[in-house]
């Protein structure tokens, strides 16, 4: 069983509408969407092979930690709590502007009001921008 | 951005995409659309066929040049120059738009006077384009009743890119092309995102939807909101982070789905300044180039593992919609964030992201009446201040957001290097086709690597025959700041004194070439002009 769902191409700023297939959880081709699309049953070639680096074995699978000149995997909950301790240590010593936030472009704008505001709100700092100058 | 904001009160595209196929007259100015933006690409060759006459203006003969009515191969940095002088005949021939500037703009005096002086015999010495195409193209943009202008980042990346905009602004209203269906001024976004992260206020001096960090009622409506005080001080732009991370005065950094030490100017300063960090968090699908500076890398999971929306270049706002579930470890960044605020002591309950998006509508005036159940068909373009509001096609009908549209007269700006006998040329970079920024996901894709394996610099065959370069030689390019090493490209279609590099490419990054000069309002690097110089592929020459 093959599932269609149409989300937005994740390369430039165009906007293409693209339906992802989706069989037994893995996405094996992208196609242009024809409706409600302003792309109007087009896409380019990055579009066309929008899905082809989702599934890429090189992708970051669990959290890493440095240690020493090289990173051992880590659980989610060491990770956030280690994150979590040195921000706050580094907030306590220095205050907000000692933090630089970037950002992405990439990110959803959900994801880029959140973050934001965890920057404002959490770690006490304007210190927050991303790549529009890119 | 800071430009339109300043004439126009609204950095975005002006118009649809939908409208450049409608329009009489395009300008395509510092965008080689084709293969940045390949849709808007091929709806300007469809306005082509449908009888539009196209203007571009690049130092590259690009897909779009080659179609042109007039091609005004400019030398990279000179734009404001071009432009002045297009006003310059559109005032002398008398094809301004009077009763639209005295309507719907200030400042026309002032301007006028400042115009009079750029004619295009002083901009040809300056730009190296004939002072009779200027003429030409002049005559066709204010000749047309609709024209609309396309840019990107060959006008931004400049440190006189405010000037550049507002130069494309004068021109704009001094014709009266804007505040209609087919007529106005387009900044092309080059992410998927860029507009819905400005948007939301993932900038150091606006809270989302361009409220002022440093009013003092946009301060108190968002502490309200948030529960604690917001900072009163404007933050840090990007290029002045790695500044400030350099001299020690930023400490931690928290890097989110971007790979700085590839992409930002002069590189070996970015490098210099990750290594000084006493703490680096990297949040990504990869392990970037900048991953390996870190101290904890997260995996975020990609566009397809979770929902939300992105804001595309016309201001639309669409769903993205998960396809599977996270795959390995990896999380979506706004449930990281999430968690890692609650063990800060913040807690961030959201179900789902409709839940962000409602939170965003409540206090974001221009995303005011966008909410899920509003997204299931074409997307909304914002402003869409309420429920019922039907979004807005084309900005500034009958008014700008700033209410009279404001000619400011600029100058032309040298570049902040020039060149020299030792570094005779001028580097220009941007993308191709086949790659996408860093290459972090389009060089993982075998289809891709195949048409683009690698890096490569474009140099006319009059500078390559000076230098003994063939193509396909090794060679090595050299600014005051670096070199890489890589193959030439033997090319007509870039101009004499000229090259071009693109910047995917971490083995040979343009970007340990680029300056990292800014311009003062905008902070944009001027990555689209530093001076180099090539010597053909010994360690010797290169070293020298």
């Amino acid at each position: 069983m093959t599932k269609y769902v149409k989300t937005i191409c994740p390369y430039c700023g165009c906007g293409c509408s693209i339906i992802l297939h989706v069989k037994n959880g893995k996405i094996v081709r992208t196609s242009p969407a024809v409706n409600d699309s302003i792309n109007k049953g087009t896409l380019c070639i990055k579009g066309m092979l929008a899905h082809e680096f989702v599934h890429s074995p090189e992708r970051l699978k669990m959290p890493l930690i440095r240690e020493n000149r090289s990173f051992k995997e880590a659980t989610w909950d060491e990770a956030l709590g280690m994150v979590a301790e040195k921000f706050h240590n580094i907030k306590e010593k220095y205050g907000g502007s000692a933090f630089g936030v970037l950002s992405s472009a990439r990110a959803t704008s959900e994801e880029n009001y959140l973050i934001s505001k965890f920057s404002r709100a959490v770690l006490a700092t304007n210190n927050i921008d991303h790549c529009a100058r890119l | 951005m800071a430009g339109l904001a300043q004439t126009m009160g609204a950095g975005a595209m002006t118009n649809s995409i939908d409208e450049i196929t409608q329009t009489q007259v395009l300008f395509v100015i510092g965008s080689n659309t084709t293969e940045q933006h390949p849709l808007i690409g091929s709806r300007i060759v469809e306005a082509i066929k449908k009888g539009a006459k196209l203007i571009v203006a690049d130092p590259r003969k690009t897909h779009l040049a080659e179609r042109a009515y007039v091609h005004l191969c400019l030398l990279p940095g000179t734009d404001a120059a071009l432009i002045n002088a297009m006003m310059n005949v559109i005032i002398n021939d008398g094809l301004i738009n009077e009763e639209f500037i005295k309507e719907r703009t200030e400042g026309f005096e002032q301007l006028r006077q400042n115009i009079l002086q750029w004619t295009p015999e002083r901009a040809e010495r300056i730009t190296g384009v004939k002072a009779e195409d200027i003429r030409r193209a002049a005559r066709i943009y204010a000749g047309a009743e609709r024209a609309m202008i396309l840019y990107c980042m060959g006008i931004t990346q400049h440190n006189c890119s405010t000037d550049n905009v507002i130069a494309l602004s004068n021109l704009v209203l001094l014709t009266g092309n804007v505040g209609k269906p087919g007529a106005g001024l387009c900044p092309l976004r080059g992410q998927n995102n860029v507009q819905g992260a400005c948007d939301m206020g993932a900038l150091p001096d606006v809270l989302s939807g361009y409220q002022k960090v440093k009013d003092p009622r946009v301060r108190e409506k968002f502490s309200r909101a948030w529960g604690v005080e917001i900072p009163e001080i404007p933050g840090l732009t990007v290029p002045e982070m790695f500044e400030a991370a350099e001299k020690g005065i930023i400490k931690a950094m928290y890097i989110i789905g971007e790979n700085p030490v590839v992409s930002e100017a002069h590189l070996s300063h970015v490098e210099k300044a990750l290594r000084n960090l006493e703490f680096l968090v990297v949040q990504d699908i990869f392990f970037t180039e900048t991953a390996r500076f870190a101290d904890v890398v997260l995996p975020a999971c990609s566009f397809a593992e979770k929902d939300g929306t992105f804001t595309g270049t016309d201001r639309r706002v669409q769903r993205l919609r998960k396809a599977i579930e996270p795959l390995w470890n990896s999380k979506p960044d706004w449930q990281i964030i999430s968690e890692l605020a609650a063990r800060m002591g913040y807690p961030m309950t959201y179900a789902d992201p409709s839940e962000i998006m409602d939170e965003i509508a409540s206090f974001t005036p221009s995303y005011g009446g966008i909410s899920y159940d509003r997204l299931e068909g074409p997307g909304i373009q914002v402003p869409c201040p309420h429920k019922d509001h039907p979004g807005t096609p084309y900005l500034h009908k009958g008014s700008f957001a700033r209410g009279k549209g404001k000619f400011i007269p600029v100058d032309y700006t040298p570049p902040a290097e020039r060149t020299d006998e030792k570094y005779p040329l001028v580097l220009t970079t941007g993308r191709v086709l086949f790659h996408y920024h860093t290459g972090t996901m389009t060089r993982k894709i075998d289809f891709l690597n195949k048409k683009c394996p690698g890096p490569f610099v474009e140099i006319n065959p009059a500078d390559a025959q000076k230098l003994g370069i063939s193509d396909g030689d090794e060679v090595y390019v050299k600014s005051r700041r670096g070199k890489i090493k890589l193959p030439a490209r033997v090319t007509g279609k870039i101009k004499q004194g000229v090259v071009f590099v693109p910047f995917h490419f971490a083995e040979a990054a343009a970007n340990y070439l680029t300056i990292d000069a800014l311009d003062p309002v905008a902070k944009t690097p001027q990555l689209k002009f530093c001076a180099v110089n090539i010597f053909a592929g010994s360690e010797e020459h290169g070293d020298s």
